[in-house]
């Protein structure tokens, strides 16, 4: 169905479902940050514990996964017919003065894509159907996810994948927030540079802000 | 000037084509690239060679015809200019210049440097008009008009179709082509009567033709002779989704629009 939609519908979908990712990213590093407060981990255990329990939250989980996969299959999609428009590429190309990353969209993606497969299953498959050690806060039981976390980011070739992931998550998040404004029309005068200076600021705080949890983490 | 030229021969759209390598010795900096050109296609004619193919007409930046991929680039290193504007002395003495057509699937090559543009021409049939009964000439300032919307559709209007947009977007994307095509009308009171038919009806064209999708690097802003803005591909894509959310459905190729 989606080969018949229009190239621009294709990339208005592609900027919503990426807008809908950055606000998830957003969410989920605040979320994170929590596990460095030095707290033993309650208060990360408590928004962990809430966030696989609120039916909300549970609900757009499911929307979430759905911008996932939207996200990914029409990138796909797109970069397929983008090749075929070219069957013959040029012996030498690429000198015209673009912005560096926005060339490298789908081999950024692929990475991230990738290396998301090994962050499923250490965390999110492990919360969701795995053993938690468990833990008594305000003399209750919540599963304990922060010690899964810490012990994860105890080995270091771990914390290095990581962190290279997270780079390549920066390096796509740079050529975004701006770039689906631009592909559903928001183009303005006066506030699309305000964009790409929000653009390059989101890439720096998202990826830094995750960089920060495992580098901490293992130093400590 | 003595310099190494690298260009693409095909001798016809079916044969397979490829790279020759040719010499040209005492070219003056004060050339343009195209007199180069010339040159080194009388020694071609002299040797019994047949010249190198390439398209030129009118070689003062106006008429759109001349393209050439020089060094990977549209147009060569300056920019906004075309071909024909192009000097030798942006190049060094001993210098090798690798020269090739567009390339995109909908600019088939017909001979060594030149493309067919034919579908540049399909899209414009497709939408990029009026519908206007011809009569006498009407008063110039009847319908008021503001001098930013008259001074960006201007802008828009001054694209000449030359195809670099599409040469230098990684995925010969026609976006930026479409996009002004599709502005010069939508910003003025005489083209909004048609805008939601036009725009769909030219990126339903774009898009059969087999042109790329657009991923907002801006290449094409950066070689277009005539420095056409990437915000006319904003406004194609807010013309095009508010005629599809807000305008009545809209039915293309039912006779004219």
């Amino acid at each position: 169905m989606a080969l018949k939609y229009s190239s621009i519908t294709k990339k208005v979908i592609m900027a919503l479902a990426g807008l809908f990712l950055i606000s998830f990213l957003i969410v989920h590093l605040s979320i994170n940050l929590l596990i460095l407060k030095n707290d033993n981990r309650e208060a990360f255990n408590l928004a962990a514990h809430f966030m696989v329990t609120n039916p909300l939250i549970q609900t757009f989980q499911w929307v979430l996964f759905g911008g996932f996969i939207l996200h990914i299959l029409i990138g796909i999609l797109l970069q397929i017919q983008n090749w075929l428009a070219r069957p013959k590429r040029y012996k030498v190309e690429g000198y015209s003065h673009t912005s560096f990353f926005s060339k490298f969209m789908i081999h950024t993606g692929i990475v991230i894509l990738a290396l998301l497969a090994l962050h499923l299953v250490n965390f999110f498959f492990k919360a969701k159907f795995g053993e938690i050690p468990s833990v008594m806060i305000n003399g209750e039981h919540y599963e304990d996810m922060g010690i899964l976390v810490i012990e994860k980011f105890r080995s270091l070739p771990f914390v290095l994948i990581y962190v290279f992931w997270l780079i390549f998550l920066g390096f796509h998040l740079d050529h975004a927030f701006h770039s689906a404004l631009q592909s559903l029309g928001l183009n303005h005068s006066k506030y699309t540079p305000v964009a790409f200076g929000l653009s390059r600021v989101l890439a720096i705080l998202i990826a830094g802000g995750f960089i920060l949890i495992p580098v901490l983490v293992y130093i400590s | 000037m003595d310099l190494t030229l690298k260009i693409w021969r095909q001798k016809n759209a079916s044969s397979k084509g490829k790279f020759v390598t040719y010499k040209v010795n005492d070219i003056s900096p004060n050339s343009s690239f195209l007199e180069m050109m010339d040159i080194l296609n009388e020694s071609l004619v002299v040797k019994g060679e047949d010249p190198v193919a390439f398209d030129h007409d009118c070689r003062e930046g106006i008429c759109g015809a001349c393209s050439l991929y020089i060094n990977g680039r549209p147009h060569g290193p300056d920019a906004a200019i075309t071909t024909c504007q192009l000097h030798m002395r942006r190049f060094k003495d001993g210098d090798t210049i690798v020269i090739e057509p567009w390339r995109a699937r909908p600019f088939p090559v017909l001979r060594d440097l030149i493309v067919d543009r034919t579908s540049f021409d399909k899209i414009i049939q497709a939408g990029g008009y009026i519908s206007v009964n011809t009569g006498g000439i009407p008063d110039a300032n009847a319908i008021p008009i503001p001098k930013i919307n008259a001074d960006l559709s201007m802008d828009a209007a001054s694209c000449i179709g030359c195809g670099a947009c599409v040469a230098a977007c990684k995925n010969a994307s026609a976006m930026l082509f479409v996009s002004a095509k599709v502005s010069q009308f939508a910003l003025l009171p005489q083209g909004k009567v048609e805008a939601a038919e036009r725009v769909q009806a030219m990126v339903a064209e774009m898009d059969r033709l087999g042109f790329g999708n657009c991923t907002n690097t801006g290449a094409c802003e950066a070689e277009c002779p005539k420095e056409i803005s990437i915000t006319n591909i904003a406004r194609m894509n807010r013309e095009f989704l508010c005629s599809k959310i807000g305008a009545p459905k809209v039915k293309i190729g039912a006779g004219g629009f």
